[in-house]
């Protein structure tokens, strides 16, 4: 699939290698392509049929597309109240893991104090975290903290992966403005918070909107700390989705209906900033 | 790097200290109260609450059994079989992605159809932002016995249809797809950006000189995976031990048990069980686990800092 063999012939044209574009390797992009969209254009596809046009053994590829699914499933399902805390919960857990992750990304690419590395380990552990491990005793407290079933708890909560997120991508971005910018600013009579907030903050401005990105991202598809901590109210999209998978003779348009709403605006989203999500999955990655 | 100029430290204190501090409120005190919880036989229809020490430390009459619930889980055949499973899964769906990531971004960095290969990169960020529980959505609609796409492709091949979901070994398979469906993007997109640092007159130089793509693979792009692929390999074991919410939807850790990786399974215990005090010691040995390993992952690339 992959026997990618040089051109012999490049030796004897200009000294570059360029290989001529072959059938196969446009024939396995697409392959690639379409692995990648198919599951996705199903799910929006079967949100648009019928249940009988669904239920068919034969899927049909051919059909008369129809809104209903999306019309119950808003009325039915509180579709709409969750994606509105989804959105609330997404918002102000990215703009807090900013506020307080970035001077902490600074502090840890510009200072040098004691215990730093341990406290950079404990950042990125947070990260690797299965959020079962905090998801049992986060219950029990909210629930004697009346906090069970809000959105701040759910804000609370996502704050332990954002902000490490915040400070990996950051820190590694902070690391690269040269010193010397420091250096000149302290002559100028700039204290360290004003070095941090007039000079690091722009420069790093790429990396902050990487690292939101990614933390809207991960608090929209949280699902089980948002399962375990809400019943009603606060509900977030990927909560309702688990709540139809019960029982038999199931709504599957309806369910695709859903499954469609809740995926689609980060989809668009992040294929719109495709480019800064690719960076900021290598970012903290290589170096 | 960093150390050569050392920067004056005063006032790293209080860059730190905000989000120190609300990591020691979310983070912190959270785990200290699953580690008392798990020293106690803490059923949770059962433990009634007896008041709180300052407002926010809750006191239950839950009876303290000191360690015997981690004696139990160390006899406990279900908790190891569920850790099993979850690197039984790492273990088979890790090289897939790895091998199949490093094919694409190969093929993404081989020269021609430019165009084709811009769209291949949008289309590559579909599956990875795509929400998990989504993803498990997804995945019940395709490996549907009835009436799936993937059953009618099988059939049209093998001649037969195959129940995905509810026979233990297909389960198991049937969420590795959709875990390769999701990931494998993302192993493609890191290696491919590992590609394009490797310089450009260095591996021309180095495809005139051989004609075996793999001579260049091993010995001028790999020295320049290899961050990528430690991050892969911390990432994905991570995210791996973390796997909820796709297998939640799609099998609930059935049939039986096939498919409970670990969290799935602390959560029954936790939440459908309501033993908060064993499932505490279970999450807290998980932590453990994960401790090492980042350990020793962090001592192989984040030396420097």
């Amino acid at each position: 699939m992959k026997s990618e063999s040089p051109n012999s012939n490049a030796k004897n044209e200009v000294l570059r290698y360029r290989p001529k574009p072959h059938i196969w390797h446009f024939v396995v992009l697409l392959a690639i392509i379409a692995f990648c969209v198919f599951p996705f254009y199903w799910m929006v596809v079967t949100s648009l049929k019928n249940q009988q046009d669904i239920l068919s053994p034969i899927p049909k590829f051919l059909f008369t597309p129809t809104l209903e699914n999306y019309q119950r499933a808003v009325t039915k399902f509180d579709v709409a109240l969750s994606l509105e805390n989804s959105l609330i919960i997404a918002l102000s857990t990215t703009a807090l893991s900013l506020l307080l992750g970035t001077p902490a990304a600074y502090a840890i690419a510009r200072f040098e104090f004691k215990g730093k590395r341990d406290l950079w380990f404990w950042f990125i552990t947070n990260r690797m975290l299965s959020p079962i491990v905090l998801a049992l005793p986060f219950f029990i407290l909210a629930r004697n903290l009346k906090l069970l079933d809000t959105q701040i708890v759910l804000i609370l909560i996502y704050l332990t992966f954002n902000i490490p997120i915040v400070v990996w991508i950051c820190a590694d971005q902070f690391r690269n403005i040269p010193k010397e910018l420091d250096e000149a600013a302290t002559l100028e009579g700039y204290n360290s918070f004003a070095i941090f907030w007039k000079i690091g903050l722009p420069l790093v401005a790429p990396g902050i909107a990487v690292s939101a990105i990614f933390s809207f991202i991960f608090s929209w598809n949280e699902l089980l700390y948002a399962l375990v901590l809400t019943r009603k109210y606060a509900q977030t999209a990927p909560v309702v989705a688990t709540s139809f998978m019960s029982g038999y003779d199931l709504p599957w348009g309806q369910i695709m209906a859903t499954g469609t709403m809740i995926a689609l605006p980060v989809i668009i989203f992040s294929i719109i900033v495709s480019r800064q999500f690719v960076r900021g999955l290598t970012m903290g990655a290589i170096k | 790097m960093a150390k050569e100029r050392k920067s004056y430290s005063t006032g790293a204190f209080w860059f730190v200290a905000p989000a120190m501090i609300v990591l020691l409120v979310v983070g912190i005190i959270p785990l200290l109260f699953a580690l008392w919880t798990s020293f106690q036989q803490f059923i949770l229809t059962k433990a009634h609450f007896k008041g709180a020490i300052l407002g926010v430390w809750p006191i239950f009459d839950a009876p303290f059994v000191w360690l015997s619930n981690y004696r139990d889980l160390l006899f406990d055949e279900s908790f190891r079989n569920a850790l099993g499973r979850s690197f039984l899964f790492l273990v088979i769906n890790l090289p897939i992605q790895v091998v199949l990531g490093l094919t694409i971004a190969l093929l993404l960095h081989r020269p021609g159809h430019e165009w084709l290969k811009n769209i291949t990169r949008v289309a590559l960020v579909i599956p990875m932002a795509t929400t998990f529980a989504v993803v498990g959505l997804i995945g019940r609609l395709v490996f549907n016995g009835d009436f799936g796409i993937n059953n009618f492709f099988w059939n049209m091949v093998f001649g037969h249809k195959l129940e995905w979901l509810a026979d233990p070994n297909l389960a198991f398979i049937s969420i590795s797809i959709m875990d390769c469906w999701q990931w494998t993007p993302f192993c493609a997109l890191v290696l491919y950006s590992s590609l394009t640092m490797v310089p450009v007159e260095i591996e021309e130089a180095a495809k005139l000189e051989t004609d075996k793509w793999w001579h260049v693979l091993r010995k001028v792009q790999l020295p320049f995976m290899l961050p990528g692929l430690t991050a892969i390999l911390i990432l994905r074991t991570a995210d791996i031990l973390k796997m909820f919410d796709v297998v939640f939807i799609m099998t609930r850790g059935g049939p039986g048990a096939a498919t409970e990786l670990i969290s799935i399974y602390i959560q029954r215990i936790g939440f459908r069980s309501f033993e908060q005090g064993m499932a505490s010691a279970e999450a807290i040995v998980l932590l453990v686990i994960t401790i090492i390993l980042s350990r020793i992952y962090i001592r192989f690339i984040y030396r420097e800092i």
